[in-house]
């Protein structure tokens, strides 16, 4: 113990050399220290410190603004592309509805047009039907008429040429030789 | 007896120095002097004033100060100037930004916590002077202004000065020392924790002084005695291993300027979060 503390005294004192001992206090370098160290934080803090510290600070806040900004910017795309989405399927459930009503009128058109088209046609049909009856009816009657008129004619000639049994012969056989001649 | 003692051990170093080969080359390079030493090229001799009766020379040590103290102006006025032109920093920027924005984000923040922002310029200032005075020191014929007591001593002072500042500026003076007590102590007690406190208050920049110092000056003597011995021994051929050794401690102390100047400031902003904020 007594050692180191004789130690640290011969440290102190300035017996060793002429240059003074390592823990030599000098007030010259205190007071030099002392200026120096005052003047750099100075002239740091005025030059350095505040300008770099805050545009360290300008840009953290830029940067935690920019990010927020970006955030919101998501949110509000998230919240446009739902909106699309959702306007989207209401979209195309309207056009499914749209499509549906339009098959379903088509159905009814076509149905309505087939109906239509067959009470035409039937229309038509009875028409031609009752066109065929008549033209039908009336050869049958010119028939009958022109039957009618050959019989008298024939009934006529028999009564005319009916006189004697030889001319009625005659006539007869004259007619029936005429006849295959028509 | 204590006298008896002192003389004999003084007598035995002064008989060892006189036997021994004369180690002051060493003292010379580490202690500080009235010249600029840069033989072989030139040996510059500084001015000497005084001022009532106090010598108050340039030394050597004040020299190297304000040779850091210029480039650290010089080079923080063009660093301001870069963060003006462009928010983006890069290159040297960005390297000098990353050790502003550690003393503020690692060494302010964490240890004051809220109101950090009115010590950062000194922490700042600290550590980046520390930094380059400890840097210089590894320049050829650079000297290390930091392995000087005197100058660590005065940085300390400050430190000292700054943290009861900041702790009488936010608890009040009367609520500062007051706070310096721990809570629920014995009546009895407060003289003797009065003085025990107010002695911890002076041991914390006795520290720092000492730390800084015993750092900076042990690596240049060890250098400086790893070359020493191939003159000691008088022969080439421990040459290799001598500057070997001294290389590799070299390489050390480029971590031991950035840890001590990183120390010194950790330290000071620990001190000024503690006398700010007493609760704790």
């Amino acid at each position: 113990m007594a050692l180191i503390i004789n130690l640290i005294l011969l440290a102190f004192s300035e017996s060793g050399s002429h240059q003074g001992g390592i823990l030599d206090v000098n007030p010259g370098l205190i007071f030099w220290t002392a200026i120096t160290f005052l003047l750099l934080f100075l002239i740091l803090k005025k030059v350095a410190w505040k300008p770099i510290l805050k545009s360290l600070d300008d840009r953290e806040k830029f940067i935690s603004d920019s990010l927020e900004k970006a955030e919101n910017a998501r949110k509000e795309a998230e919240r446009l592309f739902e909106e699309n989405k959702a306007n989207l399927a209401k979209a195309e459930e309207e056009t499914q509805k749209i499509i549906l009503q339009g098959r379903e009128y088509a159905e009814k058109l076509k149905d309505q047009i087939i109906e239509e088209s067959k009470n035409e046609a039937k229309k038509i049909m009875d028409a031609a039907t009752s066109e065929i009856q008549r033209k039908n009816q009336e050869a049958m009657n010119t028939l009958k008429e022109q039957i009618v008129e050959i019989a008298v004619n024939a009934a006529e000639k028999i009564i005319r040429e009916n006189l004697d049994k030889e001319l009625q012969k005659k006539i007869v056989d004259k007619y029936i030789q005429e006849l295959p001649k028509n | 007896m204590l006298y008896s003692e002192t003389k004999i051990t003084s007598d035995t170093l002064t008989a060892v120095a006189e036997k021994s080969s004369d180690t002051g080359w060493i003292m010379h390079h580490i202690l500080d002097g009235n010249t600029l030493d840069f033989s072989p090229f030139a040996v510059i001799n500084l001015p000497h004033f005084e001022l009532f009766g106090i010598d108050i020379s340039i030394t050597r040590h004040v020299v190297f100060m304000w040779i850091a103290s210029i480039l650290l102006i010089a080079v923080f006025v063009l660093v301001s100037k870069r963060y003006k032109s462009s928010m983006v920093p890069k290159g040297f920027t960005n390297f000098l930004e990353i050790f502003i924005v550690f003393v503020r984000d690692e060494i302010a923040k964490p240890t004051i916590g809220k109101g950090y922002e009115k010590f950062l310029s000194y922490l700042l200032t600290i550590f980046f002077f520390i930094l380059t005075c400890n840097f210089i020191g590894l320049v050829p014929f650079g000297a290390t202004a930091t392995s000087n007591i005197s100058v660590t001593a005065t940085l300390a002072i400050i430190s000292f000065l700054v943290i009861q500042a900041g702790g009488i500026m936010k608890n009040g003076a009367f609520g500062y020392f007051k706070g310096l007590i721990p809570h629920g102590v014995p009546f009895w007690l407060l003289p003797i924790m009065f003085v025990v406190e107010l002695l911890g208050l002076f041991t914390k920049p006795f520290a720092l002084a000492i730390r800084l110092f015993a750092n900076m000056t042990a690596g240049h003597v060890v250098i400086l005695s790893l070359i020493g011995l191939i003159f000691i021994l008088n022969t080439i051929w421990v040459s290799p291993v001598s500057i070997l050794f001294a290389l590799f401690i070299y390489l050390l102390e480029i971590l031991v300027a950035l840890l001590q100047a990183y120390i010194f400031t950790m330290l000071s902003s620990l001190f000024i979060g503690m006398a700010v904020h007493q609760e704790h």
